[in-house]
């Protein structure tokens, strides 16, 4: 069990009539990448912001490093050491790129309600973080309006990264980029992975989640409804079990008794 | 932008120097060039106009004006406008007036002002951020409300204060700056450090860049708007102070001209309506450029009948320049 950065085990959501997770059971391997994929309203971000404490989840379990945990808000999960990068809303793009690395966790000097920024450790520490990025490092006091937008993902990579955080979720970190920036994003990942930290991927992107990752979890209607190593997998595959041409054994059951709620339902 | 590290630490050292020139804009020059410009103007049409007595006058009329402009230039940072301040100001006067009536001590008279006003401004805050009404549509009630409660208090009567003290506060001074304008003047020094060195001012330009990005790196979002509308409340009840040391009674009148002109010396400062970018010295000379026109425009001998129009000219024209820029 300790060898598991974080288990999932049974959540259950719901909004309303829609069941958006059903019993889905995750782990994710100390140091290693897992990718979630799934076709939309799969339940990926659903399940991904029940850890993150975006969402409370009606039941089950959430476990980090052996740890039961149960986030009731982001900032939580942020100082149990689960870091998110989000698609686009993670950055301020009025502020700089070190304003932006320590919002929320600026460091201050001074004492009681007096305390003032310390801008000079921010600056120098945030230089460190973007350093620390294998390439196409931009000056930590451009404001972040001015980036392009694989800078803009590697500064929010540098941030997850730079707080010692045990887990970094990564939601479509390349959506938004193009061929060239999402290869360097891509590297960055791997670095990442490379220092040691486990990394849960959410990608839609097959050959990025054949490219990146150690194991693929795939989810269709809710459920967590097969797991492959990526290197015993491959695009087809991966294709049959998200449409649901392929079905688990293991979880066809269950699937059927989904379809026949929802055929009661309706 | 893209740079090597070695250039990256060798910015380092320059980087203060840098920073700032990059970081000032036109919209933020805007109105120190306009301040110059139109002194310029006047002392050629009124050569007695940058007297040591008129410009004396000015910073002294100006003063209520830079302490309700501050408070208003956090809410703007945030994205937000608060319409309330002239009649949470109105309040705070009413309130310090009734208590100074009733036999209180000046100053415990006007710190009951400085409450009644804070109190507003936190009402303000909270439908805001937790109630989740529109900042335009809050402000706008509160602005009715606090006046319609400084003519119950006062039953519509003014009430009369002659205090030394207060005399002295528009009178004294060092040199040409009264007592109550270095108060407005500390006051903005404050709203300074506060606005840029501080947890709390990253804050608010945190969300008024994007809200959404704040929430998600922990920042408790509703506190710092709940906050910046308190600060504004709490400038409000200063500046009440500041208005009874000027009028020598407290009165239930409405002073929309404040709250027309603390919005705009914040536009005139080049603050970004959409909040994410803010000075406090654009909004301050803002306020003084806005004054300072008033006396000249009276002392070329214009009918003050033509200020209003004069004063939404200045202000169009200040909005235009910052759409330029962009």
């Amino acid at each position: 069990m300790t060898t598991d950065m974080l288990t999932v085990r049974g959540i259950r959501k719901t909004f309303g009539r829609v069941h958006a997770l059903r019993d889905a059971t995750l782990s994710l391997p100390r140091g290693q990448v897992t990718a979630i994929i799934g076709d939309n309203g799969a339940g990926k971000s659903t399940l991904v912001k029940c850890i993150v404490g975006v969402h409370t989840p009606d039941e089950g379990e959430v476990s980090l490093d052996g740890e039961p945990v149960q986030f009731t808000n982001p900032q939580q999960a942020r100082d149990a050491g689960i870091e998110t990068v989000f698609q686009d809303l993670a950055l301020v793009e009025e502020l700089t790129v070190a304003e932006n690395l320590f919002l929320g966790r600026e460091p201050t000097r001074g004492a009681g309600p007096f305390r003032l920024l310390n801008r000079r450790r921010m600056r120098s520490e945030a230089l460190d973080m973007v350093s620390a990025l294998a390439i196409n490092v931009p000056r930590v006091n451009a404001r972040v309006r001015r980036l392009s937008g694989g800078q803009r993902q590697a500064v929010s990579l540098a941030r997850a990264a730079g707080f010692s955080s045990k887990l970094i979720v990564l939601d479509e970190p390349t959506a938004a980029l193009g061929v060239q920036e999402t290869a360097r994003v891509e590297e960055l990942i791997l670095d990442l992975k490379q220092r040691g930290v486990t990394i849960l991927l959410i990608s839609h992107n097959f050959e990025q989640v054949l490219r990146l990752s150690d194991q693929v979890q795939v989810m269709r209607a809710g459920r967590t409804v097969a797991l492959r190593r990526t290197d015993a997998t491959d695009g087809q595959e991966l294709v049959g079990l998200v449409t649901g041409a392929i079905i688990d054994p293991a979880t066809a059951e269950a699937e059927v008794a989904d379809a026949h709620e929802e055929e009661t339902l309706a | 932008m893209t740079t090597t590290d070695a250039e990256n630490t060798g910015a380092l050292t320059t980087e203060r120097r840098r920073l700032q020139l990059s970081e000032v804009s036109w919209p933020e020059l805007a109105s120190t060039i306009g301040l110059v410009v139109m002194a310029i103007i006047f002392v050629v049409l009124n050569p007695g106009y940058l007297s040591e007595g008129n410009v004396s006058a000015i910073l002294q009329a100006s003063a209520i004006l830079i302490v309700l402009t501050i408070g208003q230039t956090f809410v703007i940072a945030t994205g937000g406008i608060d319409l309330s301040v002239a009649s949470t100001m109105t309040l705070g006067a009413v309130v310090l007036g009734e208590f100074y009536a009733a036999g209180w001590n000046l100053w415990a008279a006007a710190l009951a002002g400085f409450v009644a006003a804070t109190i507003v401004g936190i009402v303000n805050g909270l439908l805001i951020s937790k109630g989740g009404i529109t900042d335009f549509i809050v402000t706008l009630g509160t602005l009715s409300a606090a006046s319609g409660l400084a003519l119950i208090i006062a039953d519509g009567k003014k009430n009369t204060i002659v205090e030394p003290v207060l005399i002295r506060m528009s009178v004294d001074g060092i040199w040409i700056f009264s007592w109550s304008v270095l108060i407005a003047l500390v006051l903005a020094v404050v709203a300074h450090v506060v606005l840029f060195h501080t947890r709390f001012g990253l804050h608010v330009l945190a969300i008024g860049g994007s809200e959404e990005s704040s929430r998600a790196v922990g920042i408790r979002t509703w506190m710092v708007k709940t906050g910046v509308y308190l600060i504004s409340g709490s400038l409000a009840g200063v500046a009440a102070l500041l208005l009874i040391a000027r009028v020598g009674a407290s009165e239930p009148a409405a002073n929309t001209s404040f709250l027309l002109n603390s919005v705009a010396a914040v536009v005139l400062g080049g603050v970004s309506l959409f909040g994410g970018r803010a000075t406090i010295v654009g909004p301050v000379v803002g306020a003084l450029l806005l004054t300072a026109l008033v006396n000249g425009l009276t002392r070329v001998g214009l009918s003050e009948f033509y200020q209003p129009l004069t004063v939404g000219i200045v202000v169009v024209l200040a909005a235009f320049i910052t759409r330029y820029q962009k």
